[in-house]
């Protein structure tokens, strides 16, 4: 399964989004995931932030802090990214659940130390933030409008990164286990 | 070595990388929530099997009885799903209940197991010793197929509490306390262990309501050493196993404790006779306050139930504080006894009729309120005292404000229709 990991970048500047705010409960009837589409980060409450702007239309990847993800197991959430597009998200660290929903769907939580995460927020300033991921080389390359860019390295689980390049974790486990 | 690792080294099936490990799993629990979309997936695939069906527990919980055509869907699914494949422990209306209380009623947590479900309150099952995490869909959903989950080996928080809990202070503070020590993410890929008087002196249920809240400070799990009080509980359900003697239960069951030369993370010591009835005042549960400090907020709802406390001790302390004294002007009650179980128990000794008496609505056993599904959501800018586990933005309705606490002080806040601290009441007398 071919994912993207490119894109441009949505800044979401808080700690501890909780999965309840990137899908909240109501929608967890749904059985397909697009349904989930349209309704991505819609209790999100952050200065800055609307969940019907073009931004969030545009987004690929989202850059946060501390604890993303925290909160319910719903599966819902990195779903609700899927279908919208996002298969990065980029943050200090990530709650354990929400973090393992991503790899075993084969898409990507990366973890950076606080003082990169601050020059990539730092871009912001910049316009616009595109960023490209070097799954082989362990790199993203971040570019702003201006021109302006920075390149990090970041660390995977090797589990974590087969797990992306299987497609998931039930393509794996089938065939391991 | 501590139980954690205990357990994982008597479960491990594969090591495929470092740091990962593969366990093989006694239990795989699911409800209409977050199973529907894993069979789903699994009927798609050409792959609608199940691993082990003797293994597998479910019950319709979150939202029950339907409340519309999609929630009637997913159990639907789910039924459909149960009767195909034979799994006799499935539970469904008339005989169900909230996950987290039914599942350990039944008898089906024991030390040593491993456990997953797709819920992240899954942690409550490490009460009995065992290791008990929440996963997403996809975990379940390999867990289902093929009794296996990947973790990576959590390190341990061990955690003392020791001294006396003083009268309406309850594990719920106990935990609440905890919280506000580790924080929201304090905890994260830790498994937090309790010891001490104070928890060893504590029933079932208190220890589930301590290893409920875990997860809100991020960690793996919660767990308990497994002693005489397991043994008592699950008695009923082992003593033909054990040959009726409690003595080989117990030898048994000790097998799991953590030796006391095992390695913890971090070590955090409280003090239980220094704890006073507190509740959260914020979206986030590490946000927690003395509930005397609080006494200015109003309150519309009083919420009693969920897996934390909506079990038969969390309703007999709450009826206590209820007898005789009903809610404020204003202020709706719901109580939504956590199993048919407890319903059965509770309508027996009276605590029924007395909650009734105080103006409490009594709903069938269910999640409903507690998640804002359904049972009691609440409208914008109301405010609920509440027993449950969770006080994000948005959680018992778009807009709310949920503290948490306490069952008996819930009800005294009810009793008050502000915020109270349930030694206030009861000083009244
Ligand atoms: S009672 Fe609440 S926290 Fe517990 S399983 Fe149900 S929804 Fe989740």
């Amino acid at each position: 399964m071919a994912r993207s990991f490119n894109g441009q970048v949505l800044f979401l500047d808080r700690s501890d989004i909780n999965t309840d705010e990137i899908i909240p409960a109501k929608y967890l009837t749904e059985i397909e995931k697009e349904a989930l589409k349209s309704h991505l980060l819609e209790d999100l409450k952050l200065e800055g932030f609307d969940c019907n702007d073009e931004q969030l239309k545009k987004a690929r990847v989202v850059v946060s802090r501390k604890n993303f993800g925290c909160g319910s197991s719903r599966e819902h959430a990195p779903w609700a990214l899927e279908v919208n597009g996002i298969h990065v998200v980029i943050a200090e660290n990530f709650a354990r659940i929400f973090r393992q929903n991503m790899f075993n769907g084969g898409m990507l939580a990366i973890e950076l130390e606080q003082e990169k995460l601050d020059s990539v927020f730092a871009l912001r300033k910049y316009g616009v933030v595109n960023c490209t991921v070097d799954l082989p080389n362990k790199t993203i390359l971040f570019s702003a409008e201006n021109g302006e860019s920075l390149s990090v390295k970041f660390s995977l689980m090797e589990f974590d990164e087969t797990l992306v390049q299987a497609g998931g974790w039930l393509e794996f486990a089938d065939r391991n286990y | 070595m501590n139980i954690t690792e205990k357990i994982f080294r008597t479960h491990l099936r594969d090591e495929p990388f470092p740091g990962t490990k593969v366990l093989s799993l006694d239990l795989v629990l699911c409800h209409e929530i977050t199973t529907p979309m894993a069979i789903a997936d699994l009927m798609e695939r050409g792959k609608d099997r199940v691993f082990n069906k003797k293994k597998i527990k479910a019950v319709i919980d979150h939202v029950t009885p339907a409340k519309d055509s999609k929630t009637a869907l997913q159990g639907k699914i789910l039924r459909e799903w149960a009767l195909r494949h034979k799994i006799k422990d499935f539970f469904d209306i008339g005989a169900n209940g909230v996950c987290h209380a039914l599942f350990p009623e039944k008898g089906f947590i024991r030390p040593g197991y491993t456990v997953i479900m797709g819920d992240s309150h899954t942690c409550t099952h490490g009460a009995f010793g065992a290791f008990a995490a929440g996963v997403g869909t996809t975990d379940l959903e390999v867990g289902i197929l093929k009794g296996v989950c990947a973790f990576r080996q959590p390190g341990s928080i061990k955690i003392t509490v020791t001294g006396r809990l003083q009268k309406g202070v309850y594990a719920k503070d106990v935990i609440l306390e905890i919280i506000r020590q580790l924080t929201v993410n304090g905890a994260t890929d830790h498994v937090i262990e309790f010891h001490g008087n104070v928890v060893a002196a504590m029933d079932m249920e208190e220890r589930m309501t301590l290893c409920n809240m875990a997860v809100e400070a991020g960690a793996t799990s919660g767990i308990c050493m497994p002693d005489e009080v397991t043994v008592e509980y699950l008695w009923p359900f082992i003593k033909g196993e054990y040959a009726n003697s409690r003595k080989k239960a117990l030898a048994d069951f000790s097998r799991w404790h953590s030796d006391p030369d095992a390695v913890y993370k971090k070590e955090l010591k409280l003090d239980a006779g220094r704890l006073e009835p507190v509740a959260t005042f914020g979206y986030k549960p590490d946000q927690v306050k003395k509930l005397k400090e609080m006494k200015n907020i109003k309150i519309d709802q009083v919420y009693i139930g969920s897996c934390t406390n909506g079990r038969i001790s969390d309703l007999r302390e709450a009826a206590k504080l209820a007898k005789g004294r009903p809610l404020a002007k204003g202020v709706r009650g719901i109580l939504s006894p956590a199993t048919p179980e407890v319903y059965r128990m509770a309508l027996k000794e009276g605590l029924i009729q007395i909650f009734m008496d105080a103006g409490y609505c009594i709903t069938n056993p269910t999640c409903g309120a507690c998640l804002g599904m359904s049972n009691g959501v609440l409208a914008e800018g109301e405010v609920c005292a509440s027993t449950t586990n969770r006080n994000f933005n948005g959680r018992m309705g778009k807009g709310g404000m949920v503290h948490l606490m306490s069952p008996a002080a819930a009800v005294a806040s009810g009793i008050a229709g502000r915020l109270t601290d349930p030694r206030e009441i009861t000083r009244k007398k």
